[in-house]
């Protein structure tokens, strides 16, 4: 009953959000703040986790597949369809749902305590337009070429470390464009569009409906980054079940 | 003129508000006092709409803000101004973009003009040259300078400040009091204050109503209320020893001990 009460609440949040704007001006430069703190505040985090994602996966093949007879360029192909299909948006999307559902739903929260909420209803704005519809959709707008980033800089790692493993280049260059299929691109895409309306709708409601006080400011984030996180993991696997 | 009808306001099965008549007219400072869980802040949250009242009428100038609908309620409230008890200035934006956010939002005043009216804003609350600043680097006092500021940013009819003097030291209380009260007459607003803090009680009150326990429990204005022969006001009012010996001193209706 209390999670049919949550899902109603979380899906009228997401109704209410969709009114005609009291300014589109306004709204437009609410999006590019949200649109720079998600995703340019999250490049470094996720370009360093990527780099050694794909450095480590490179490694790790290498390693199990030294002793066997497989052929070298095979680690360049395993790496790209590891961190394409799956590594990137999924990684990517846990670490997001740490530093963007924390960061989200903190600000909401605090918002909300401080009555800021209150006071742009009180002016005539709609909070949810102002605040909740810019949030979902710079995380959808952005999180995207995020991960396609993480998955590039995920391969640019594994390229790095083979080649101080001792793998030729060449062979790790054959390897990336051997039996490619584009439709796994779709797949990182689909995954991440999902993933960043999750994590950032989430997010927004936790943070947006907060009672009390300080402590109920960090419950709301822990909540943010621990729903966010799972629900990634079970899209994930939704998603792989769909279109592979 | 705001009208209000035996409003009440339950949560859950406890009710707050026991049904309130009364009414606030334009020009004057009204303040609604009542000690701590009389349901002052619930009252006032039901006048500006953020609490939906479980029966009773709000009229504003005749229009009964109760019937009305979520988007017929925002023609209303662009004709109201609060200041919250925190000020609820937006963390992320200075003090000049602050006081100019419901300028961009419902205005099409260019940048020039825009401006100009925040900076006249800032003056009238004697804040000059604090435009560049974030909230987080002014004082308290400034915060409710600045959230009167943009209250008062657009001309509002009617002017709602919850506890305005709360953690504010005496002087800087007295100064936010002259303020409302100087806005209040110059714009003609109708301004509902809701205070526990005696100074602006007997400084402003032009009309004083006081809530006990939910119930509308005595109403009249700052001359009136030192003479009141009502016993819980009495108690409300003269809480402190040195109060009531003052009082003692002027001669009130109720003389106690």
């Amino acid at each position: 009953m209390t999670f049919l009460n949550h899902f109603g609440k979380y899906l009228l949040m997401l109704r209410d959000m969709f009114t005609r704007p009291e300014n589109f001006y306004m709204y437009w430069k609410e999006l590019l703040r949200q649109m720079n703190g998600i995703g340019v505040g999250s490049l470094i985090i996720v370009g360093v986790i990527s780099l050694f994602v794909g450095a480590v996966t490179a490694l790790q093949f290498a390693y199990q597949l030294g002793s066997t007879f497989f052929p070298e360029y095979l680690i360049g192909y395993i790496v790209r369809d590891t961190m394409i299909i799956e590594l990137a948006p999924t990684l990517s999307g846990l670490v997001l749902a740490g530093k963007v559902g924390s960061n989200v739903a903190g600000e909401l929260g605090t918002m909300r305590i401080s009555e800021q909420i209150d006071a742009l209803e009180i002016m005539g704005i709609n909070p949810n337009g102002y605040l909740v519809l810019p949030k979902i959709s710079a995380a959808v707008i952005i999180i995207p070429p995020l991960v396609v980033l993480s998955a590039t800089l995920g391969i640019f790692g594994g390229y790095w470390a083979a080649e101080n493993y001792g793998i030729s280049p060449t062979n790790y260059q054959k390897g990336l464009l051997y039996l490619f299929d584009p439709f796994n691109v779709v797949i990182m895409t689909v995954k991440s569009v999902i993933f960043a309306f999750v994590i950032a709708s989430v997010a927004c409601y936790q943070g947006f409906y907060v009672k009390g006080g300080a402590l109920d400011i960090g419950r709301a984030s822990t909540r943010a980054v621990v729903f966010g996180s799972i629900l990634v993991i079970v899209f994930d696997y939704i998603v792989a079940l769909v279109m592979t | 003129m705001i009208e209000i009808i035996d409003l009440k306001k339950s949560f859950a099965d406890k009710e707050i508000l026991k049904g309130i008549t009364t009414s606030f007219e334009a020009g004057k400072t009204n303040l609604v006092i009542g000690t701590s869980g009389s349901g002052k802040t619930v009252f006032v949250k039901c006048l500006v709409g953020l609490l939906e009242p479980t029966s009773g009428t709000i009229s504003y100038d005749g229009i009964d803000f109760t019937a009305l609908s979520q988007r017929e309620k925002k023609s209303i409230r662009t004709q109201i101004g609060m200041l919250f008890q925190g000020s609820a200035l937006f963390d992320s934006m200075t003090v000049e973009e602050n006081v100019m956010f419901p300028l961009n939002m419902f205005t099409s005043m260019t940048a020039k003009e825009k401006l100009s009216r925040v900076n006249f804003c800032l003056e009238r609350v004697n804040l000059v040259g604090a435009n560049k600043k974030y909230p987080a680097e002014i004082s308290g006092g400034m915060m409710k300078r600045v959230g009167i500021a943009r209250a008062i940013v657009l001309n509002p009819k009617y002017l709602f400040c919850d506890e305005p003097n709360s953690g504010l030291d005496p002087q800087t209380s007295l100064l936010i009091d002259e303020l409302l009260s100087d806005i209040t007459h110059e714009y003609k607003m109708i301004t509902i204050i809701n205070t526990h803090d005696m100074n602006s009680v007997m400084g402003m009150g032009e009309k004083i109503v006081f809530l006990h326990q939910g119930f509308k429990e005595w109403e009249g204005n700052n001359q009136q209320i030192l003479d009141t022969d009502n016993e819980i006001l009495y108690n409300f009012i003269f809480a402190s020893d040195f109060l009531k010996q003052l009082r003692k001193g002027a001669g009130g209706a109720i003389k106690k001990d």
